[in-house]
């Protein structure tokens, strides 16, 4: 079911001028249950810069066809994390998810993350995704007297817990996780990057605290390493490898 | 059905840097709400990038005094000086106490928060570049907004996220005196409206970029805090200065942070130029933004502009070590190739300005009090941020002073603001306070017009882009302000497609446009107004500072009288508050 692919000559958003536009399908799961049944399909056509985000393909939607679609987005350059959904089955943020890597000669799927309340069209509830990451105290932890000027922190420990800083709580991760959609206790990826942000931070001395809530029956042990989050995070954060670093440190109890 | 009502001491609207740093200090002594359209981590500071200057010394000689003269300076001395050096004072403070709540800065090779140039920061009143700015690599910004909101999560504040504020609640008592009494919010989720009543407001709304097309801003900042209190009948200050920043991805306007310039990075021409040589022959590369977009905007004019079009040109990182790039620039070159296509370490990036910043807002004092007019305090109401016009930042804001801004003067707007609520009463309501903002929701749910949102948008930042960007005259000013006033009578019969409660973002970007028009026309009055170029506001047919006739601030009122809609704008002034620094040329 391919889309026949018309072609004008435009200058294209991203400025580069002679970049011909395409018509694309776009096939989005709906659900507003203030009048839907139950969720369906429904397939729109639209113009599209290849070289332009998918985002812009969804607000053209919105705009120009049909103001009831509803998603949440802000920034719309991938620092904000408003906008993840599930995009050709893989999770992604709408705002870096280009046309052209998305085969778009196929209908481009787009729903929303799995594993939490749908609330409208591509909106879910992200209460629970964000109780878990408070769950992991997910602040600095420092007892004794506080420096007068900076605590000195050295480059090499500053970089040790660099990766996991970059989270933007976009739920990416944790939405595509197959133990999550399963048990919707698990405190999912994202929560143990921010643990992991903490623990291994050099300033912190929360970290027997934390390692104590991760080994809870829904902490890191459910983690069955399928690098899905890994995959899925828009920030390129390592994350499988963050969650084994932290059940590491709770094996040997020792922070390195 | 009745509204619900909820009662604090504080309520503080808006959950970027300057409503949560406001929220961590008001909700240690009162009891506080934070109101955001947002989830808090959603909010824009989190874009920001570059750094947060403050005179630490960490890396090379510097003090708060070089800090403040750079800012007045970089403000063309349209800086209130006052306010200026509290901040810079107050910067060193506001940077350590972040690391103290465990912001995860760069260091230095002594272990220390490292520090690096930026745009107009320079040693000894202009010498030469300083490095000024803390940064955690280039997303200082994203560092900022996660380190309040986890001590805000620490500190158990209350967010009632998703709350869209769309009406202030004024009290006035009979002898004229202003009194904060609350606000009404929209839950987005219900599309129920609430009011919450409190002793104490304040503003941390953002800035409104979307009035521009070409913009750095998130499609979010639609100047809701400003336009509620302009309709309440509350003046704003400067909003003619609106800044561009030099370096936005071309044709797209995503933000890449003058630190890159700070490491080393070069503006040049389709000819290979380094032209800033010519612009600012000191510190080059390094002026602050007006002066640099004016330049990038000059080179293309004359036809020394790069790409198909010539209407771009390029930001040089290649001579740098790939290791620095990606160790201190990681996200800005990210950026490049994701939307551009092109490798930093290897390619010139395609650059051009793009609209960044409001340097104008709501009027504060010194301590984030809200004035209704040249001095007058409205009780109880208070304003920080973006949203705000202290002025710190005069007519061209420095950059890294906005992080600094919304810490320093956030801080002071919680704590004041908490302070006077446990001692004040709670004001009393006016008769069915939900009354204005149920009438506009229900007014724009029920339309049956015929014009689409989108449409006037679209057609309100074009003409904002061509008509009052970097280089504006009378001319342009004045099809601007036509241009506005026919897309007001337009929106007054603009109607929405989703008719529902739950959820309803067509409903939500009806209602950021009423507030982008009415800010766009107080922009375009008051550039046009403006017969002089100073800082941001570059007018072609005044193309110099005329420090007589105008050193002093903007005042912009809603009045009823005339005008279509029964109102009309008048403009008054406000003397700028000058302590050290006479004005003089500015050199770079």
């Amino acid at each position: 079911m391919s889309t026949a692919v018309q072609e004008h000559v435009e200058t294209s958003a991203s400025g580069q001028a002679g970049v011909p536009l395409m018509t694309i399908t776009v096939r989005i799961r709906r659900y507003n249950p203030e009048v839907d049944a139950a969720p369906h399909w429904v397939d729109y056509q639209v113009t599209a810069d290849p070289t332009a985000r998918i985002l812009d393909s969804l607000h053209k939607i919105k705009w120009e066809q049909d103001g009831s679609l509803t998603f949440r987005r802000s920034c719309a350059h991938g620092v904000c994390g408003s906008d993840a959904m599930r995009i050709n089955g893989k999770n992604r943020l709408a705002c870096k998810a280009l046309v052209k890597d998305l085969n778009p000669g196929k209908p481009i799927t787009v729903e929303p993350i799995q594993g939490l309340p749908v609330l409208k069209d591509l909106v879910v509830d992200m209460e629970p995704f964000f109780q878990a990451y408070r769950d992991v105290k997910p602040f600095l932890i420092a007892h004794g007297n506080e420096p007068t000027r900076e605590r000195i922190q050295s480059q090499k420990d500053r970089d040790r817990f660099d990766d996991t800083t970059k989270c933007i709580l976009c739920a990416a991760c944790t939405t595509s996780c197959p133990v999550f959609w399963a048990d919707g206790q698990y405190f999912g990826p994202a929560a143990i990057v921010n643990a992991h942000r903490f623990i291994f931070d050099s300033r912190d001395d929360g970290a027997n605290e934390r390692l104590e809530i991760l080994n809870d029956r829904e902490g890191v042990w459910r983690c069955r390493t399928t690098f899905n989050c890994t995959e899925a995070c828009p920030r390129g954060i390592q994350i499988t490898q963050a969650i084994a670093e932290v059940k590491r440190a709770l094996i040997t109890r020792r922070v390195i | 059905m009745a509204p619900q009502i909820h009662t604090y001491d504080t309520i503080i609207v808006g959950a970027g840097g300057a409503g949560m740093r406001a929220a961590l200090e008001a909700s240690k002594r009162s009891r506080t709400a934070v109101l955001t359209k947002l989830y808090p981590t959603r909010s824009h500071t989190g874009a920001a990038q570059g750094g947060m200057c403050a005179a630490l010394a960490n890396v090379e000689d510097d003090n708060w005094e070089w800090h403040t003269y750079d800012t007045v300076k970089g403000g063309d001395y349209l800086v209130d000086q006052d306010a200026a050096e509290i901040m810079c004072k107050e910067a060193i403070d506001a940077v350590l106490d972040l690391e103290k709540m465990g912001l995860p800065f760069s260091r230095t090779p002594e272990g220390k928060i490292d520090q690096r140039r930026f745009g107009g920061h320079t040693k000894d009143h202009g010498k030469a570049p300083v490095h000024r700015s803390c940064y955690a690599a280039d997303r200082t910004g994203h560092m900022i907004l996660q380190t309040l909101y986890q001590n805000c999560v620490k500190q158990e504040v209350e967010f009632y996220n998703e709350f869209y504020v769309l009406d202030l609640l004024l009290h006035e008592d009979s002898d004229g005196t202003k009194y904060a009494a609350g606000v009404v919010a929209l839950e987005l989720a219900t599309g129920e409206i609430h009011i919450f009543r409190g002793k104490a407001v304040i503003l941390a709304t953002g800035g409104f970029g979307k009035v521009f097309k070409t913009t750095s801003n998130a499609h979010t900042l639609t100047g809701d805090g400003m336009g509620i209190v302009w309709r309440r009948g509350l003046p704003l200050e400067d909003m003619e200065f609106y800044q561009f920043h030099p370096t936005g991805l071309a044709g797209l306007g995503i933000l890449l942070t003058e630190g890159a310039r700070g490491e080393g990075g070069i503006l040049r021409n389709a000819d290979g130029e380094r032209f800033m040589e010519r612009y600012a022959p000191t510190i080059k590369d390094l002026a602050p933004r007006d002066i640099v977009a004016r330049s990038m905007v000059l080179e293309v004019r004359d036809g020394r502009g790069a790409g198909p079009n010539k209407d771009y040109v390029y930001l040089d990182l290649t001579h740098l070590p790939a290791e620095q790039i990606e160790e201190k620039l990681p996200d800005i070159t990210e950026f490049a190739r994701t939307y551009l296509g092109v490798e930093p370490t290897t390619e010139l990036v395609p650059v051009y300005p793009t609209a960044h910043y409001a340097m104008g807002g709501v009027p504060t004092n010194v301590s984030g009090e809200v004035l209704a007019d040249n001095d007058t305090v409205v009780k109880g109401m208070y304003a920080a941020g973006e949203v705000a016009c202290v002025s710190v930042h005069g007519s061209n804001r420095l950059g890294t002073n906005s992080l600094l801004d919304i810490n320093v003067f956030g801080r002071r707007a919680g704590i004041n603001a908490a302070e006077y609520a446990v001692g004040a009463e709670l004001k009393p309501l006016p008769a069915e306070p939900e009354q204005a903002v149920v009438s506009m929701v229900e007014g724009l749910r029920n339309s049956t017009g015929h014009e689409r949102v989108a449409q006037i948008r679209q057609e309100l930042q074009t003409t904002m882009d061509q008509n009052a960007g970097v280089y504006r005259n009378d001319e342009t000013l004045a099809q601007a302000e036509k241009d506005v006033k026919e897309l007001q009578r337009r929106y007054r019969d603009v109607a929405v497609q989703d008719k529902g409660k739950r959820f309803n973002t067509d409903l939500l970007e009806a209602v950021e446009l009423g507030f982008l028009l009415d800010l766009a026309e107080i922009l375009v009055l008051g550039a046009r107004n403006r017969t002089e170029s100073r800082g941001a506001q570059a007018r072609e047919d005044y193309p110099t500072r005329d420090d007589v006739n105008w050193q002093k601030h903007t005042m912009a009122y809603r009045e009823k009288d005339g005008g279509d809609d029964g109102y009309r704008i008048r403009l008054d002034y406000k003397p700028v508050i000058v302590t050290r620094y006479q004005p003089t040329e500015r050199k770079y």
